[in-house]
């Protein structure tokens, strides 16, 4: 990387957390226990709005995994959501009234309260439909994890996003609050993403699955991205530039080996494909507030309209991170 | 007689106190060294909650920098403190706070006693093993290294670059020569004692003290000085990764370290409450004489590394995604590629699968879209057919389609049209083998009902296709199995390359093709291309082609071969 680039970076990462620090007043506390963080507490952040029925076993499953603190930015909802998690005891909350597109789908909220409160901890940063798997995640918590690659001085970890969805029609099978929705939206598709490297951010871009499959099965170029990064040893120079997918400095996305090996690296179960989401998506379409003037929503209610069926003969069924393992979506890399 | 325990101690004071403690409940003296980065408060709470045992003590507080002299001086007046307080001492064990003893105390102590003159220390030279770290490994002896390597990085380069340009070379004292090894070791206090009160002791610590890594240098280069019998191996299971930082233990691998006989084992993360609560509590049954074994272990760990530094062949993934060149196996599997087969042959398809029992699609870079086995739309790993999704990244989906359908032959036609194939990637890929009969796009056409003028530019335009395409075959970078016939070449004895295709995908059969795929009948083809070569496009790829073949045709060609024998 030549000095310009390296420089052109810098530039644009300082101007997103001067951003980012500039919406911190859209941002109105409603319950701060931040300082009850302990030192080396993991932390996760999380922006939501309107997913009431999702937080119970969103919190509880995240709190088994190790989470100290939650740190959570309420966009607005109007379902009793914000009101739910001022209540929990392990939980900080924000309010913003504001636009979710104009603060960068989040971004820069985040960015905020990383800035903020992240320097030095771990922080996991994940939507409520988005579930962390890890090697070993069903005997190690993550502390464990983050332990090993705090001893290997590794700063960011890899975790692709995985679209979960159920067998028949989306809106079949109800969720229920407290539910875990991989019982339901219990597919996915194994062996169909994509990848290419981004060179100005150093990532890899990473297309593919279900919603590439049925969604943009002629213009597969506008499927979603499903790289994330979304845990990384916070500093208070660091930036996400857009959703958790890349980071700033670019160092921090250089989660894949070039030389044959493989680094470790988990997923994000992806339910966004419940009952819930035919709701979603008609809303979504109206406020446009999501990415690409909601081209994904669009393409989404135009498919649904017919034959709102994901799963195939050949979806695999979710059993364990080891399966994912085997399937070559994650890996153990030398943690053994 | 006893075993001393010396307990190098940094971090989670809590587990050193619940092992330090185990250790004296079994009978053995302990010597604790806690790292001089550790405050004040911290260590006087220690020191108060092991005021209870009266075989614990603490020695002299020494920095322990990775790497450097700290860690060596540490175990030296530690292991001092040992010899002169507990008299009963007769092996002295260094270990550190993370790690666990696996076994009863009781069967180290049999096991040390029924060997009271050995001392198992790894010890090697640095000619014999491989162990190096950042470049260095017998300049560890002959520079100097005043400077971190993990907190001064840059001056710590720099100052080996500048020794380097200077030729600095240190005079090794007194023509020792150094050893290299495991730093967790077990002496006898002959040896030990020999070491510590030797009258140049002062020597070769001051010559050490600027080695690199002395802590895996000191001891095992000086015991061989003094020990009668060394046995090189460390009692200490401990395994290293590529980086050469200690794998870690988790509850997880309970059952692998029970099974390892190893005596004391590290790491052990500081959280796996599972594991010291199984091994600290371990009841004093019958009392085993088992060797340590370890292998199931090592092959664990092995794997591992070779996972992080190999990978999968085959695999892009979002945590590998390997520079050209550096795939370690482009695909992962071995696939065939069949290019005008299916134009010669009637149901070549259908008679490959027959013959071979592998997957057959047809052409998977067909423009339409990829044409699975069966007509399917979605295939293996929901991969899907759409021209679109295919053509996005069409090395990606060959490379899906092998990966996802591993244990399975694939096989696939490929044609002048398909120009999609990513061939520079299968050309490039060992584990292709692709098979090309030139100019056999011209049956098609010969047998088809269309006007001359068009055939003749499509005949033009194929031919062009298919030159570019075996340009692309025969780059000098290629490395598939490529074999490439002209039409004319290989109607003369077809079985023959079809058989050793066959023969080299290597299938389930030992026997002879019993069957031959029915060759389309040719009949006028020579005249067909003729009229081509009059009307002034100039067929060629398909080999000379006699206008009026002696007998050519589908009758005489012998249909069973190779079963006369």
């Amino acid at each position: 990387m030549g000095f310009w680039t390296s420089y052109r970076l810098r530039i644009q990462r300082r101007r997103w957390l001067v951003r980012s620090i500039r919406k911190r007043r859209e941002l109105r506390s409603i319950a701060d226990r931040t300082p009850s963080i302990n030192r080396d507490d993991l932390l996760l952040f999380s922006t939501q709005r309107n997913e009431h029925v999702r937080l119970p076993y969103f919190l509880n499953y995240y709190r088994e995994k190790g989470v100290n603190h939650f740190l959570i930015v309420d966009n607005d909802s109007n379902d009793g959501s914000l009101e739910y998690l001022a209540e929990q005891p392990d939980v900080s909350v924000w309010h913003s009234r504001k636009s979710y597109k104009r603060s960068r789908f989040g971004v820069d909220w985040l960015n905020w309260l990383q800035l903020r409160y992240g320097h030095g901890h771990w922080c996991l940063t994940v939507d409520p439909d988005e579930f962390f798997i890890y090697p070993f995640c069903d005997t190690r918590p993550i502390r464990a994890l983050t332990d090993w690659l705090d001893a290997s001085s590794i700063k960011s970890f890899s975790a692709m996003l995985l679209d979960m969805y159920p067998k028949g029609r989306i809106d079949e099978q109800p969720y229920r609050a407290g539910q875990d929705p991989i019982e339901i939206a219990s597919w996915f598709d194994a062996g169909n993403y994509t990848m290419d490297k981004n060179k100005l951010y150093g990532n890899l871009w990473i297309q593919g699955g279900p919603r590439s499959r049925v969604f943009f099965p002629n213009e597969p170029e506008k499927a979603p991205a499903l790289n994330k990064v979304p845990l990384v040893k916070w500093d208070r120079r660091y930036a996400y530039v857009s959703s958790t997918h890349m980071l700033l400095p670019r160092g921090l996305n250089q989660v894949y080996d070039e030389w044959g090996g493989e680094k470790a690296s988990g997923i994000l179960l992806h339910s966004k494909f419940l009952d819930t989401f035919t709701v979603k998506a008609a809303e979504e379409l109206h406020r446009k507030e999501h990415y690409a003037a909601s081209v994904e929503y669009l393409a989404y209610a135009a498919a649904l309209k017919d034959n709102p069926e994901l799963w195939c003969k050949w979806s695999e069924k979710y059993i364990n991170w080891r399966q994912l393992e085997i399937l070559g979506l994650m890996s153990k890399g030398n943690w053994a | 007689m006893t075993v001393g325990i010396v307990m190098l101690v940094h971090t989670a004071l809590d587990r050193a106190e619940q092992v330090a403690r185990h250790w004296s409940v079994a009978g053995c003296p302990v010597v604790i060294h806690v790292d001089a980065t550790v405050s004040r408060r911290v260590y006087n709470q220690f020191v108060k909650a092991l005021e209870d045992v009266p075989t614990v003590r603490f020695s002299e507080r020494h920095t322990c920098d990775w790497g450097t002299w700290g860690l060596v001086a540490a175990s030296q007046s530690a292991s001092e403190m040992m010899l002169k307080e507990f008299r009963d001492v007769r092996h002295v064990y260094l270990s550190s706070g993370s790690c666990l003893p696996l076994r009863p105390v009781k069967e180290l102590i049999d096991y040390l006693s029924a060997r009271p003159r050995t001392d198992f220390i790894e010890s090697a030279t640095t000619a014999d093993v491989p162990w190096t770290i950042g470049g260095l490994s017998e300049e560890r002896f002959t520079l100097r290294f005043p400077f971190s390597w993990k907190r001064h990085r840059y001056l710590f380069d720099h100052y080996v670059e500048l020794q380097r340009a200077l030729g600095v070379s240190r005079k090794i004292p007194n023509g020792i020569v150094p050893h290299m090894g495991s730093q967790w070791w077990c002496l006898t206090r002959q040896t030990l004692s020999a070491i510590l009160e030797d009258p140049e002791r002062d020597t070769y610590d001051t010559y050490f003290k600027r080695v690199w890594i002395p802590d895996e240098s000191y001891f095992q280069t000086l015991s061989r000085l003094f020990s009668t019998n060394i046995e090189s191996r460390s009692l200490t299971l401990s395994k290293f990764d590529f980086q050469g930082k200690p794998h870690i233990f988790y509850d997880d691998h309970l059952q692998l370290l029970r099974r390892s006989d190893c005596f004391v084992a590290r790491k052990i993360w500081p959280h796996a409450t599972k594991l010291y609560e199984a091994f600290l509590s371990t009841p004093e049954g019958a009392v085993k004489m088992a060797e340590p074994n370890p292998s199931k272990i090592d092959r664990i760990f092995a794997k591992a590394v070779e996972r992080r530094t190999r990978g999968r062949p085959g695999l892009y993934m979002q945590s590998r995604f390997p520079n050209h060149g550096w795939e370690n196996g482009v695909t992962c599997g071995r696939y065939s590629v069949f290019q005008g087969f299916s134009d010669l042959f009637e149901g070549f398809d259908h008679w490959l699968s027959k013959a071979t029992g592998a997957q057959v699609h047809g052409h998977l870079f067909h423009p339409d879209g990829a044409q699975f086995s069966g007509g399917q739309k979605v295939i293996n790993g929901a991969l899907s057919s759409s021209p679109a999704q295919r053509d996005y990244n069409a090395i990606a989906f060959l490379a899906n389609m092998i990966w996802n359908t591993r244990g399975e032959r694939q096989c696939f036609q490929l044609g002048p049209d398909d120009i999609d194939a990513p061939l520079g990637f299968l050309a490039r890929d060992p584990n292709a083998q692709i098979s090309v009969i030139s100019g056999a796009w011209a049956i098609p056409l010969f047998n088809s009902n269309r006007n001359f003028s068009d055939l003749r530019q499509e005949a033009a335009r194929l031919q062009k296709q298919e030159s570019e395409q075996l340009d692309a075959l025969r780059s000098p970078l290629s490395k598939a199995r490529i074999r490439i016939w002209t039409m004319a070449e290989f109607i003369e004895a077809p079985m023959e390359p079809l058989q050793s295709i066959i023969d080299e995908m290597g299938q389930h059969s030992l026997r002879r093709l019993s069957e031959a795929p029915r060759m389309t009948d040719l009949t006028g083809f020579g005249q067909f291309l003729q009229n081509l070569k009059n009307q002034g496009m100039h067929p060629y790829l398909m080999g000379d082609f006699p206008v009026n073949p002696p007998g050519l045709n589908q009758t005489k060609l012998p249909r069973k071969p190779y079963l006369v024998q």
